[in-house]
Protein backbone atom coordinates (compact mmCIF):
# COMPACT_ATOMS: atom_id res chain seq x y z
CA UNK A 1 0.00 0.00 0.00
CA UNK A 2 1.30 3.43 -0.44
CA UNK A 3 2.55 5.86 2.18
CA UNK A 4 0.55 8.66 0.66
CA UNK A 5 -1.65 9.45 -2.36
CA UNK A 6 -2.27 12.38 -3.72
CA UNK A 7 -5.53 12.52 -6.00
CA UNK A 8 -6.02 15.94 -8.02
CA UNK A 9 -4.86 18.07 -5.55
CA UNK A 10 -5.60 21.78 -5.80
CA UNK A 11 -4.03 24.35 -3.27
CA UNK A 12 -5.47 27.95 -3.98
CA UNK A 13 -3.83 30.60 -2.04
CA UNK A 14 -5.52 34.07 -1.99
CA UNK A 15 -7.21 33.84 -5.23
CA UNK A 16 -3.93 31.90 -7.19
CA UNK A 17 -3.84 28.63 -8.10
CA UNK A 18 -0.88 27.41 -6.75
CA UNK A 19 -1.08 23.69 -7.67
CA UNK A 20 -3.58 22.38 -9.77
CA UNK A 21 -4.52 18.65 -10.46
CA UNK A 22 -1.54 17.02 -8.98
CA UNK A 23 -1.88 13.16 -8.44
CA UNK A 24 1.35 11.58 -6.72
CA UNK A 25 1.72 8.50 -4.79
CA UNK A 26 4.64 7.53 -2.67
CA UNK A 27 5.16 3.60 -2.33
CA UNK A 28 7.37 2.49 0.36
CA UNK A 29 10.85 2.49 0.60
CA UNK A 30 11.48 4.93 -2.54
CA UNK A 31 13.49 8.31 -3.32
CA UNK A 32 11.02 10.71 -5.05
CA UNK A 33 12.75 13.87 -5.55
CA UNK A 34 10.25 17.21 -6.63
CA UNK A 35 11.89 19.85 -8.81
CA UNK A 36 10.67 22.86 -10.15
CA UNK A 37 11.56 26.50 -10.81
CA UNK A 38 10.92 29.13 -7.95
CA UNK A 39 7.21 29.68 -7.31
CA UNK A 40 6.52 26.26 -9.01
CA UNK A 41 4.31 24.87 -5.83
CA UNK A 42 7.41 22.89 -4.18
CA UNK A 43 7.26 23.85 -0.71
CA UNK A 44 3.13 23.95 -0.97
CA UNK A 45 2.96 20.01 -2.11
CA UNK A 46 5.22 19.04 0.64
CA UNK A 47 3.30 21.33 2.82
CA UNK A 48 -0.04 19.70 1.58
CA UNK A 49 1.25 16.17 2.41
CA UNK A 50 2.24 17.04 6.35
CA UNK A 51 -0.82 18.12 6.58
CA UNK A 52 0.02 22.34 6.95
CA UNK A 53 -2.10 23.20 4.58
CA UNK A 54 -5.89 22.46 3.31
CA UNK A 55 -6.29 21.40 -0.41
CA UNK A 56 -8.68 23.79 -1.99
CA UNK A 57 -9.93 20.50 -4.43
CA UNK A 58 -9.20 17.16 -4.63
CA UNK A 59 -7.66 15.02 -1.91
CA UNK A 60 -4.32 13.88 0.00
CA UNK A 61 -4.95 10.36 1.77
CA UNK A 62 -1.75 9.17 4.21
CA UNK A 63 -1.47 5.27 5.21
CA UNK A 64 -3.19 4.73 8.96
CA UNK A 65 -0.45 5.67 11.04
CA UNK A 66 1.90 6.93 8.74
CA UNK A 67 4.88 8.71 10.50
CA UNK A 68 6.28 11.60 8.93
CA UNK A 69 9.75 13.05 9.44
CA UNK A 70 10.34 16.21 8.36
CA UNK A 71 13.48 18.11 7.83
CA UNK A 72 12.28 21.47 7.29
CA UNK A 73 13.41 24.45 4.70
CA UNK A 74 16.48 26.54 6.57
CA UNK A 75 14.89 26.70 10.16
CA UNK A 76 15.44 29.80 11.94
CA UNK A 77 16.30 30.12 15.79
CA UNK A 78 16.21 33.17 17.16
CA UNK A 79 19.57 33.63 19.61
CA UNK A 80 17.63 35.01 22.25
CA UNK A 81 16.55 31.40 22.50
CA UNK A 82 18.39 29.03 24.24
CA UNK A 83 18.60 25.70 23.17
CA UNK A 84 20.84 22.81 23.29
CA UNK A 85 20.69 20.57 20.77
CA UNK A 86 19.53 17.47 23.44
CA UNK A 87 16.68 20.07 24.22
CA UNK A 88 15.96 20.42 20.77
CA UNK A 89 15.35 16.76 19.97
CA UNK A 90 13.09 16.67 22.85
CA UNK A 91 10.49 19.05 21.11
CA UNK A 92 7.59 18.60 21.43
CA UNK A 93 8.12 14.77 22.88
CA UNK A 94 10.55 13.94 25.18
CA UNK A 95 12.71 11.48 23.71
CA UNK A 96 15.50 8.85 26.07
CA UNK A 97 18.98 9.83 26.00
CA UNK A 98 19.91 6.77 24.21
CA UNK A 99 17.44 7.52 21.48
CA UNK A 100 18.58 11.01 21.07
CA UNK A 101 21.99 9.50 21.12
CA UNK A 102 21.14 6.72 18.24
CA UNK A 103 19.73 9.43 15.79
CA UNK A 104 22.28 11.67 16.39
CA UNK A 105 25.03 8.87 15.37
CA UNK A 106 22.59 8.05 12.32
CA UNK A 107 22.38 12.00 11.32
CA UNK A 108 26.25 11.73 11.57
CA UNK A 109 25.82 14.77 14.28
CA UNK A 110 26.75 11.89 17.27
CA UNK A 111 29.33 14.50 19.05
CA UNK A 112 26.18 17.79 18.79
CA UNK A 113 24.60 16.42 21.91
CA UNK A 114 25.85 19.11 24.19
CA UNK A 115 26.37 22.58 21.53
CA UNK A 116 23.80 25.30 21.19
CA UNK A 117 21.16 25.43 18.52
CA UNK A 118 22.43 28.89 17.70
CA UNK A 119 25.89 28.23 17.85
CA UNK A 120 25.58 25.68 15.04
CA UNK A 121 27.55 25.35 11.36
CA UNK A 122 24.51 24.92 8.54
CA UNK A 123 25.85 21.46 7.73
CA UNK A 124 25.92 20.38 11.39
CA UNK A 125 22.50 21.99 11.63
CA UNK A 126 21.22 20.21 8.59
CA UNK A 127 22.49 17.20 10.59
CA UNK A 128 20.53 17.81 14.07
CA UNK A 129 17.59 18.35 11.46
CA UNK A 130 17.76 15.43 10.43
CA UNK A 131 18.31 13.52 13.74
CA UNK A 132 15.46 15.04 14.83
CA UNK A 133 13.05 13.96 12.12
CA UNK A 134 14.33 10.48 12.71
CA UNK A 135 13.69 10.51 16.26
CA UNK A 136 10.10 8.95 15.53
CA UNK A 137 11.68 6.34 13.28
CA UNK A 138 9.68 7.70 9.89
CA UNK A 139 8.46 5.12 7.36
CA UNK A 140 8.44 9.18 5.12
CA UNK A 141 11.19 11.57 5.45
CA UNK A 142 10.32 14.77 4.43
CA UNK A 143 13.40 17.27 2.66
CA UNK A 144 12.58 20.88 1.80
CA UNK A 145 15.43 22.37 0.35
CA UNK A 146 17.53 20.92 3.15
CA UNK A 147 20.90 22.30 1.97
CA UNK A 148 19.96 25.32 0.92
CA UNK A 149 22.87 27.30 2.40
CA UNK A 150 25.44 24.77 2.09
CA UNK A 151 28.16 24.65 -0.14
CA UNK A 152 28.36 21.88 -3.20
CA UNK A 153 30.41 19.73 -0.88
CA UNK A 154 28.27 20.17 2.05
CA UNK A 155 25.25 19.09 0.43
CA UNK A 156 26.75 16.45 -1.43
CA UNK A 157 27.71 14.54 2.17
CA UNK A 158 24.37 15.28 3.30
CA UNK A 159 22.40 13.69 0.64
CA UNK A 160 24.86 11.08 0.82
CA UNK A 161 23.90 10.90 4.58
CA UNK A 162 20.22 10.46 3.90
CA UNK A 163 20.98 7.29 1.14
CA UNK A 164 22.82 6.02 3.79
CA UNK A 165 20.09 6.61 6.43
CA UNK A 166 17.56 5.24 4.16
CA UNK A 167 19.29 2.09 3.89
CA UNK A 168 19.59 1.53 7.14
CA UNK A 169 15.77 2.27 8.40
CA UNK A 170 14.22 2.04 4.93
CA UNK A 171 11.95 4.83 4.81
CA UNK A 172 10.80 6.67 2.12
CA UNK A 173 12.20 10.03 1.19
CA UNK A 174 10.43 12.80 -0.42
CA UNK A 175 12.57 15.96 -1.19
CA UNK A 176 12.13 19.25 -2.96
CA UNK A 177 15.24 20.42 -4.67
CA UNK A 178 16.75 22.85 -7.28
CA UNK A 179 19.79 21.60 -7.03
CA UNK A 180 18.96 19.00 -9.59
CA UNK A 181 22.74 17.97 -10.58
CA UNK A 182 23.43 16.47 -6.84
CA UNK A 183 20.08 15.40 -6.07
CA UNK A 184 18.43 13.55 -9.39
CA UNK A 185 20.92 10.70 -9.27
CA UNK A 186 20.08 9.46 -6.30
CA UNK A 187 16.13 9.33 -7.28
CA UNK A 188 14.44 6.51 -8.06
CA UNK A 189 11.69 8.84 -9.38
CA UNK A 190 11.77 12.66 -10.44
CA UNK A 191 8.76 14.86 -10.44
CA UNK A 192 8.96 17.95 -12.07
CA UNK A 193 6.39 19.95 -10.99
CA UNK A 194 5.33 23.91 -12.72
CA UNK A 195 2.09 24.13 -11.04
CA UNK A 196 0.92 21.22 -12.26
CA UNK A 197 3.41 17.91 -12.92
CA UNK A 198 5.17 18.36 -15.99
CA UNK A 199 6.61 15.12 -16.27
CA UNK A 200 7.89 12.50 -14.05
CA UNK A 201 9.71 9.25 -13.65
CA UNK A 202 13.08 8.04 -13.50
CA UNK A 203 16.05 10.69 -13.28
CA UNK A 204 17.33 9.97 -17.24
CA UNK A 205 13.49 10.34 -18.50
CA UNK A 206 13.16 13.10 -16.92
CA UNK A 207 16.48 15.15 -17.81
CA UNK A 208 15.68 14.22 -21.46
CA UNK A 209 12.19 15.39 -21.16
CA UNK A 210 10.67 17.91 -23.22
CA UNK A 211 8.85 19.50 -21.10
CA UNK A 212 11.63 19.26 -18.53
CA UNK A 213 14.54 20.88 -20.68
CA UNK A 214 11.79 23.79 -21.31
CA UNK A 215 11.63 24.49 -17.86
CA UNK A 216 15.49 24.26 -17.28
CA UNK A 217 16.76 24.65 -20.27
CA UNK A 218 19.43 21.76 -21.34
CA UNK A 219 21.95 24.01 -19.53
CA UNK A 220 22.29 21.51 -16.39
CA UNK A 221 22.55 18.47 -19.03
CA UNK A 222 26.31 19.10 -18.27
CA UNK A 223 26.24 19.31 -14.58
CA UNK A 224 23.71 16.36 -14.03
CA UNK A 225 26.13 13.97 -16.45
CA UNK A 226 29.01 15.37 -14.32
CA UNK A 227 27.73 14.36 -10.93
CA UNK A 228 26.56 10.93 -12.23
CA UNK A 229 29.92 10.03 -12.55
CA UNK A 230 31.05 11.44 -9.32
CA UNK A 231 28.39 9.53 -8.02
CA UNK A 232 29.42 6.45 -9.58
CA UNK A 233 33.06 6.82 -8.32
CA UNK A 234 32.16 7.22 -4.90
CA UNK A 235 29.84 3.91 -4.91
CA UNK A 236 32.11 2.07 -6.90
CA UNK A 237 34.27 0.44 -4.06
CA UNK A 238 31.96 -0.14 -1.72
CA UNK A 239 29.00 -1.53 -3.56
CA UNK A 240 27.95 -2.88 -7.10
CA UNK A 241 24.81 -1.76 -7.66
CA UNK A 242 26.02 0.82 -10.60
CA UNK A 243 23.02 0.90 -12.08
CA UNK A 244 22.99 4.79 -13.36
CA UNK A 245 26.40 4.40 -14.93
CA UNK A 246 25.53 4.02 -18.28
CA UNK A 247 22.69 6.57 -18.01
CA UNK A 248 25.90 9.10 -17.39
CA UNK A 249 27.80 7.58 -20.25
CA UNK B 1 -4.63 37.15 59.01
CA UNK B 2 -2.60 39.59 60.30
CA UNK B 3 0.08 39.70 57.86
CA UNK B 4 -2.21 40.20 55.32
CA UNK B 5 -3.24 43.53 56.92
CA UNK B 6 0.34 45.37 56.27
CA UNK B 7 -0.11 47.09 53.44
CA UNK B 8 3.93 47.01 52.24
CA UNK B 9 3.57 42.57 52.91
CA UNK B 10 0.23 42.96 50.76
CA UNK B 11 2.17 45.08 47.90
CA UNK B 12 5.07 42.71 47.84
CA UNK B 13 3.32 39.62 47.75
CA UNK B 14 1.20 41.19 44.52
CA UNK B 15 4.60 42.32 42.87
CA UNK B 16 6.03 38.79 43.41
CA UNK B 17 2.81 37.22 41.58
CA UNK B 18 2.74 39.17 38.89
CA UNK B 19 6.59 38.93 38.44
CA UNK B 20 5.88 35.03 38.57
CA UNK B 21 3.70 34.92 35.89
CA UNK B 22 5.00 37.85 33.62
CA UNK B 23 8.40 36.28 33.65
CA UNK B 24 8.14 33.35 31.99
CA UNK B 25 5.37 34.36 29.74
CA UNK B 26 7.95 37.34 28.64
CA UNK B 27 10.25 34.65 27.81
CA UNK B 28 8.07 33.85 24.96
CA UNK B 29 7.46 37.32 23.98
CA UNK B 30 10.97 37.35 23.68
CA UNK B 31 11.45 34.90 21.75
CA UNK B 32 8.69 35.06 18.96
CA UNK B 33 9.81 38.83 18.84
CA UNK B 34 6.14 40.04 20.32
CA UNK B 35 7.59 43.03 22.52
CA UNK B 36 5.44 45.37 20.38
CA UNK B 37 2.54 42.74 20.98
CA UNK B 38 2.97 42.83 24.44
CA UNK B 39 2.80 46.66 24.48
CA UNK B 40 -0.25 47.08 22.49
CA UNK B 41 -2.46 44.85 24.23
CA UNK B 42 -1.10 46.73 27.50
CA UNK B 43 -1.74 49.89 25.95
CA UNK B 44 -5.12 48.87 24.43
CA UNK B 45 -6.38 48.05 28.52
CA UNK B 46 -6.59 51.91 29.15
CA UNK B 47 -9.97 51.61 27.27
CA UNK B 48 -10.68 48.53 29.45
CA UNK B 49 -10.57 50.46 32.41
CA UNK B 50 -12.83 53.02 31.15
CA UNK B 51 -15.39 50.54 30.20
CA UNK B 52 -15.46 49.20 32.52
CA UNK B 53 -15.94 52.07 35.39
CA UNK B 54 -19.16 53.18 32.43
CA UNK B 55 -20.62 49.77 32.54
CA UNK B 56 -20.12 49.09 35.91
CA UNK B 57 -18.27 45.75 35.61
CA UNK B 58 -15.17 44.90 37.11
CA UNK B 59 -11.89 46.46 36.31
CA UNK B 60 -10.34 43.10 35.75
CA UNK B 61 -12.98 41.93 33.75
CA UNK B 62 -13.02 44.88 31.31
CA UNK B 63 -9.31 45.28 31.04
CA UNK B 64 -9.03 41.37 29.54
CA UNK B 65 -11.50 41.70 27.65
CA UNK B 66 -10.29 44.79 25.81
CA UNK B 67 -6.48 42.79 25.75
CA UNK B 68 -8.08 39.94 24.70
CA UNK B 69 -10.09 42.12 21.90
CA UNK B 70 -6.90 43.96 20.63
CA UNK B 71 -4.42 40.93 20.82
CA UNK B 72 -7.68 38.61 18.33
CA UNK B 73 -7.13 42.11 16.51
CA UNK B 74 -3.77 42.43 15.51
CA UNK B 75 -3.21 38.69 14.55
CA UNK B 76 -6.53 38.84 12.57
CA UNK B 77 -4.91 41.95 10.85
CA UNK B 78 -1.24 40.15 10.64
CA UNK B 79 0.32 40.30 7.19
CA UNK B 80 -2.69 41.83 5.41
CA UNK B 81 -0.76 44.73 3.60
CA UNK B 82 1.18 46.36 6.62
CA UNK B 83 4.47 45.47 8.33
CA UNK B 84 3.70 43.51 11.90
CA UNK B 85 5.63 46.54 13.40
CA UNK B 86 3.23 49.68 11.49
CA UNK B 87 -0.33 47.94 12.45
CA UNK B 88 1.17 47.30 16.02
CA UNK B 89 2.45 51.09 16.57
CA UNK B 90 -0.88 52.01 15.00
CA UNK B 91 -3.25 49.81 17.30
CA UNK B 92 -1.20 50.78 20.27
CA UNK B 93 -1.19 54.54 20.28
CA UNK B 94 -4.16 54.90 19.12
CA UNK B 95 -5.79 52.98 21.58
CA UNK B 96 -4.01 54.23 24.39
CA UNK B 97 -5.71 57.78 22.82
CA UNK B 98 -8.97 56.37 23.07
CA UNK B 99 -8.64 55.11 26.38
CA UNK B 100 -7.73 58.43 27.75
CA UNK B 101 -10.29 60.33 26.06
CA UNK B 102 -13.00 57.45 27.06
CA UNK B 103 -11.84 58.13 30.50
CA UNK B 104 -12.64 61.74 30.41
CA UNK B 105 -15.92 61.59 29.50
CA UNK B 106 -16.58 59.31 33.23
CA UNK B 107 -17.49 62.65 34.64
CA UNK B 108 -19.29 61.30 37.03
CA UNK B 109 -16.39 59.19 38.33
CA UNK B 110 -13.75 60.75 39.96
CA UNK B 111 -10.85 58.88 38.94
CA UNK B 112 -7.10 59.03 39.58
CA UNK B 113 -5.66 58.64 36.07
CA UNK B 114 -2.17 58.23 36.85
CA UNK B 115 -3.20 54.90 39.13
CA UNK B 116 -3.85 53.29 35.90
CA UNK B 117 -0.91 54.43 34.09
CA UNK B 118 1.65 53.88 36.42
CA UNK B 119 -0.04 51.30 38.80
CA UNK B 120 -1.03 51.83 42.58
CA UNK B 121 0.86 48.46 44.25
CA UNK B 122 0.52 50.17 47.67
CA UNK B 123 -3.34 50.01 47.45
CA UNK B 124 -3.36 46.82 46.68
CA UNK B 125 -6.14 45.09 48.42
CA UNK B 126 -6.97 41.55 49.88
CA UNK B 127 -9.33 41.28 46.66
CA UNK B 128 -6.71 42.35 44.21
CA UNK B 129 -4.36 40.17 45.76
CA UNK B 130 -6.86 37.18 45.53
CA UNK B 131 -7.14 38.33 41.64
CA UNK B 132 -3.57 38.80 41.01
CA UNK B 133 -2.47 35.42 42.57
CA UNK B 134 -5.65 33.61 40.74
CA UNK B 135 -4.63 35.11 37.40
CA UNK B 136 -0.79 34.11 37.92
CA UNK B 137 -1.61 30.90 39.04
CA UNK B 138 -4.09 30.45 36.14
CA UNK B 139 -1.30 31.43 33.42
CA UNK B 140 1.37 29.83 35.24
CA UNK B 141 -1.00 26.30 34.95
CA UNK B 142 -1.24 28.03 30.96
CA UNK B 143 2.00 27.56 30.31
CA UNK B 144 2.92 24.43 31.95
CA UNK B 145 0.58 22.79 30.11
CA UNK B 146 0.95 23.55 27.22
CA UNK B 147 5.13 23.96 27.41
CA UNK B 148 6.47 21.67 24.88
CA UNK B 149 3.91 22.80 22.30
CA UNK B 150 4.14 26.56 22.79
CA UNK B 151 8.18 25.64 21.95
CA UNK B 152 7.38 23.72 19.41
CA UNK B 153 4.95 26.28 17.56
CA UNK B 154 7.64 28.84 18.52
CA UNK B 155 11.08 27.51 16.79
CA UNK B 156 8.39 26.86 14.02
CA UNK B 157 5.44 26.59 12.63
CA UNK B 158 5.44 23.62 9.88
CA UNK B 159 7.66 21.54 12.66
CA UNK B 160 4.30 22.27 14.60
CA UNK B 161 2.18 20.93 11.88
CA UNK B 162 4.54 18.19 11.45
CA UNK B 163 4.44 17.05 14.97
CA UNK B 164 0.58 17.39 14.86
CA UNK B 165 0.33 20.56 16.62
CA UNK B 166 -1.37 23.60 15.14
CA UNK B 167 0.32 26.86 15.82
CA UNK B 168 -2.20 29.25 15.59
CA UNK B 169 -3.93 27.31 18.69
CA UNK B 170 -0.34 27.71 20.67
CA UNK B 171 -0.80 31.40 19.51
CA UNK B 172 -3.75 32.02 21.02
CA UNK B 173 -3.23 30.38 23.88
CA UNK B 174 0.08 33.30 24.37
CA UNK B 175 -2.58 35.74 23.41
CA UNK B 176 -4.97 34.64 26.16
CA UNK B 177 -2.28 33.94 28.97
CA UNK B 178 -1.05 37.96 27.55
CA UNK B 179 -4.29 39.29 28.05
CA UNK B 180 -4.58 37.46 31.96
CA UNK B 181 -1.01 39.16 33.01
CA UNK B 182 -2.24 42.29 31.59
CA UNK B 183 -5.01 42.50 33.80
CA UNK B 184 -3.97 41.15 36.35
CA UNK B 185 -0.26 43.59 36.18
CA UNK B 186 -2.27 46.62 35.90
CA UNK B 187 -2.71 47.21 39.45
CA UNK B 188 0.86 46.42 39.79
CA UNK B 189 2.75 48.39 37.39
CA UNK B 190 0.19 49.97 35.46
CA UNK B 191 -0.25 50.13 32.03
CA UNK B 192 2.56 52.31 30.40
CA UNK B 193 5.19 49.79 32.55
CA UNK B 194 3.31 46.21 31.52
CA UNK B 195 5.41 45.68 28.75
CA UNK B 196 8.52 45.85 31.25
CA UNK B 197 7.45 43.50 33.57
CA UNK B 198 7.65 41.02 30.80
CA UNK B 199 10.64 41.62 28.62
CA UNK B 200 12.76 42.78 31.27
CA UNK B 201 13.55 39.86 33.34
CA UNK B 202 13.38 37.84 30.44
CA UNK B 203 16.36 39.65 28.58
CA UNK B 204 18.35 39.52 32.17
CA UNK B 205 18.01 35.66 32.14
CA UNK B 206 19.23 35.11 28.86
CA UNK B 207 23.23 35.38 29.23
CA UNK B 208 22.82 32.48 32.10
CA UNK B 209 20.66 30.25 30.60
CA UNK B 210 21.50 27.40 28.34
CA UNK B 211 17.37 25.76 27.89
CA UNK B 212 14.33 27.49 27.72
CA UNK B 213 13.07 26.24 31.04
CA UNK B 214 16.18 27.50 33.44
CA UNK B 215 15.68 30.72 31.65
CA UNK B 216 12.19 30.97 32.33
CA UNK B 217 13.23 29.65 35.91
CA UNK B 218 15.76 32.33 36.35
CA UNK B 219 13.65 35.34 34.65
CA UNK B 220 11.20 34.12 37.01
CA UNK B 221 13.49 34.73 40.10
CA UNK B 222 14.83 37.77 38.60
CA UNK B 223 11.63 39.55 38.19
CA UNK B 224 10.78 38.69 41.95
CA UNK B 225 13.58 40.03 42.86
CA UNK B 226 12.80 43.38 41.56
CA UNK B 227 9.53 43.60 42.23
CA UNK B 228 10.52 42.83 46.11
CA UNK B 229 13.76 45.20 45.99
CA UNK B 230 11.78 47.73 43.96
CA UNK B 231 9.51 48.18 46.24
CA UNK B 232 11.68 48.32 49.32
CA UNK B 233 13.44 50.85 47.40
CA UNK B 234 10.34 53.01 46.74
CA UNK B 235 9.59 52.98 50.42
CA UNK B 236 13.18 53.76 51.61
CA UNK B 237 13.51 56.58 48.79
CA UNK B 238 9.60 57.64 48.49
CA UNK B 239 9.72 56.75 44.78
CA UNK B 240 6.50 55.73 42.76
CA UNK B 241 6.66 52.23 43.33
CA UNK B 242 5.66 50.51 39.73
CA UNK B 243 8.45 52.63 38.21
CA UNK B 244 11.16 51.96 41.00
CA UNK B 245 10.32 48.01 40.45
CA UNK B 246 10.76 48.73 36.83
CA UNK B 247 14.48 50.51 37.58
CA UNK B 248 15.52 47.64 39.37
CA UNK B 249 14.69 45.77 36.96
CA UNK B 250 16.85 47.50 34.59
CA UNK B 251 19.48 47.31 36.25
CA UNK B 252 19.32 44.20 37.00
CA UNK B 253 19.56 43.53 32.94
CA UNK B 254 22.62 45.63 32.94
CA UNK B 255 24.16 43.87 35.83
CA UNK B 256 23.13 40.70 34.02
CA UNK B 257 24.18 41.93 29.85
CA UNK B 258 27.82 43.08 31.41
CA UNK B 259 28.10 39.90 33.48
CA UNK B 260 27.16 37.73 29.94
CA UNK B 261 29.58 39.59 28.20
CA UNK B 262 32.69 38.75 30.35
CA UNK B 263 31.33 35.29 30.66
CA UNK B 264 31.70 35.27 26.61
CA UNK B 265 34.83 36.82 26.62
CA UNK B 266 36.48 34.46 29.30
Amino acid sequence: MSLISLEGLSVTYGGNTVLSGVTLTINPGEIVTVVGPNGSGKSTLLRSVIGALKPSGGSVARAPGLRIGYVPQKLHIDPTLPLTVRRFLSLPARVSDARAAEALEQAGAGNLAARQMSGLSGGQFQRVLLARALLTNPQLLILDEATQGLDQPGSAAFYQQIEKVRQEIGCAVLMVSHELHVVMAASDRVVCLNGHICCEGAPEHVATAPEYRALFGTGTQGALALYRHEHNHSHDHDCNHDHHHEAAE
Amino acid sequence: MTLLDDFLIRAALAGIGVALAAAPLGCFVVWRRMAYFGDATAHASILGVALALSFDVSIFAGVLATALAMATTVSALAGRGYAMDTLLGVLAHSSLAFGLVAVSFLSGVRIDLMAYLFGDILAVGRGDLAVIWGGAALVLALLWWRWSALLTATLNPDLAHAAGIDPRREQMVLTLALALVVAVAIKVVGVLLIAAMLLIPAAAARPFAATPERMAAIAALLGMLAASGGLQLAFVFDTPAGPSIVCLAAALFAAASTAGLLLRRR
